[in-house]
């Protein structure tokens, strides 16, 4: 085998490199590919709030048959599908790239970690958009759920807006725990607050306790900020300020995780 | 105006916790140079390395990247290195990875055509999971040179290779040098050094033991072990012997071993010499028994 190099001549003499925004873009073309590849992780997290929906709300037609309530059932597994696709993307998709001799390959080349962090949001970002997807059509097909289209619109906004803390809940489990440990800590994590918040049963069957722990949790407060948006309840006015409280923790928390990890690895 | 040299490493320490991995190193490459490091693992050549990528900081001294800290994102545009070849995202195809890799180039090699140069053509449209580890071994390779880089860093590109795919990389290697690209390449294999470098920098407990022009370093490392049997009260003669540079007893025989940069002229000396030997014995030695033998020379 012969082997031609190709010539590295004279470089172009505009020959800039690309905008950051450019390679936020590419990195999360290929941060999206790399997840579609493995269709079961992708399916997991985005059929179970449908399935939920499907054996939980479509069969009682106390539920199901009232515009209202499911349409706040929706409300309260589309927050679901927002909170577990956050934690479960973010959380193993950081520690496995932390744990591939890929990551400090791609630190060699000639841009700094904030596009590779852009391109990893927006891929978060697209893939709860995508989790909301099938709950909203088991809703609309299968239960007499309704609500006005500005509302829906504006609840999505707002899932989206509230999903915040839940991102940065798993930025800070990936940048501290090996890919396994952060497996195992996403599903500690997803499952308690889910239910804990009121997203499974609604939570004023809650007796006294639990109810005022739900009030402080994040996933209580963003279902108590989505929910009354598309149902037109009023907003409990705890809401706001929990999840608020929340973001702010865990911006600290993956600020201090980010840095201990960028310490160890790259000082 | 003269150019910047690519690689600059001026009295560099670099500890990790207890154990030095870098003592007061200094290393100047010039455009054009194709440079072996060579050395044992754990000498400090991967240490050496990700400080000129600008991965990690020195504890004392300077690096420069053409000029530049390599830390900053703009001094690497020119520099190209390599994923190991199990760091390669397994889901993604081989034109994927360069296309992706490209991206941050100002005028990355077109796909196509880098892929037809290392031989990976009929591969583009495979997820770098199912490659073999001599093909994601010349992917890894191929990246380095998508951005048309002025030098490239190659940390053991061949480690574990078979002989052919082992020349078909030394060979690419090669080509890129003749036009134009520094190139600095690590190994623990006297043989790739041997086949690549034209200055060679011996590196062992975090320093430099040794930077020459290729044949001198390899009269050097390329040492010859004579074993041999004589009375005790002999051994002082032998090693004054012509071509010893060095000597220790065999651990298990607990014959005289000589190290030797000339062999032939130390079995004529002992010849001549009529000391009454037995068991003689002449062979190759390692590149540690190489190194030790440096070593002692430089602190002796």
């Amino acid at each position: 085998m012969t082997i031609v190099a190709p010539s590295t001549g004279v470089r172009p003499a505009g020959g800039s490199r690309p905008s950051p925004v450019a390679l936020a873009l590419v990195h999360f073309r290929y941060q999206f590919l790399e997840t579609v590849r493995v269709p079961m992780a992708v399916l997991g997290t985005m059929l179970f709030p449908a399935l939920a929906l499907l054996f939980f709300v479509v069969p009682q037609k106390e539920v199901s048959g009232d515009p209202v309530i499911a349409a706040a059932a929706t409300a309260q597994l589309a927050v679901f599908a927002v909170m577990s696709t956050s934690v479960f993307t973010y959380g193993i998709g950081v520690a496995e790239d932390r744990a591939l001799p890929f990551d400090p390959y791609l630190r060699t080349l000639p841009t700094g970690p904030g596009p590779r962090l852009a391109g990893r949001v927006l891929n978060g970002t697209a893939f709860s958009l995508l989790g909301l997807v099938p709950p909203l059509l088991v809703a609309v097909l299968l239960t007499e759920a309704s609500a006005p289209a500005w509302r829906v619109a504006v609840g999505i906004a707002l899932v989206m807006a509230a999903g915040v803390p839940f991102l940065l809940i798993g930025l800070t489990v990936g940048y501290l725990l090996s890919s396994k440990a952060a497996v195992a800590m996403a599903q500690v994590i997803v499952f308690p607050l889910a239910f804990a918040g009121g997203l499974f049963v609604p939570p004023d069957t809650f007796r006294g306790w639990l109810d005022t722990i739900s009030t402080l949790l994040p996933s209580r407060a963003a279902r108590d900020l989505v929910v009354p948006v598309v149902t037109g309840g009023a907003i409990p006015s705890s809401a706001l300020p929990v999840l608020i409280a929340w973001t702010v923790l865990f911006a600290a928390l993956t600020a201090y995780a980010y840095r201990r990890d960028e310490g160890r690895r790259f000082r | 105006m003269t150019p910047e040299p690519p690689v600059v490493v001026a009295g560099v320490t670099r500890r990790f916790g207890a154990t030095l991995a870098l003592d007061d190193v200094s290393l100047t490459v010039h455009p054009g140079e194709l440079v072996g490091l060579l050395g044992p693992n754990g000498a400090g050549k991967t240490t050496l390395l990700s400080l000129v990528e600008g991965l990690r900081r020195p504890d004392s001294g300077t690096v420069r990247l053409f000029g530049l800290d390599p830390r900053d994102p703009a001094a690497r545009v020119r520099l190209g290195t390599t994923p190991q070849e199990t760091g390669l995202p397994p889901n993604l195809r081989v034109h994927e990875v360069v296309d992706f890799v490209g991206a941050h180039y100002p005028d990355p090699v077109p796909t196509a055509e880098l892929l037809a140069t290392f031989g990976l053509s009929e591969l583009a449209r495979r997820q770098t999971g199912g490659m073999s580890g001599g093909q994601k071994r010349r992917l890894a390779v191929a990246l380095a040179m998508v951005g048309r880089p002025d030098l490239v860093l190659l940390d053991e590109p061949t480690t574990g290779l078979d002989v052919d795919a082992r020349h078909v990389l030394w060979d690419a290697l090669r080509a890129f040098h003749g036009a134009g690209t520094t190139v600095v390449v690590t190994s623990n294999y006297l043989e790739e050094i041997e086949a690549l470098a034209e200055r060679v920098v011996v590196v062992d407990g975090g320093r430099v033991l040794a930077d020459a022009p290729l044949g001198e370093v390899l009269g050097r490392v390329a040492l010859r072990r004579m074993t041999v049997a004589v009375p005790t009260g002999s051994v002082d003669s032998l090693l004054a012997l012509d071509g010893v540079v060095g000597h220790e007893s065999d651990a298990v025989s607990g014959r005289l071993v000589l190290l030797c940069a000339d062999a032939d002229a130390a079995v004529r000396g002992l010849v001549r010499s009529e000391v009454p030997f037995t068991d003689l014995e002449v062979r190759s030695a390692s590149l540690e028994e190489a190194f030790l033998a440096l070593t002692s020379e430089v602190s002796g």
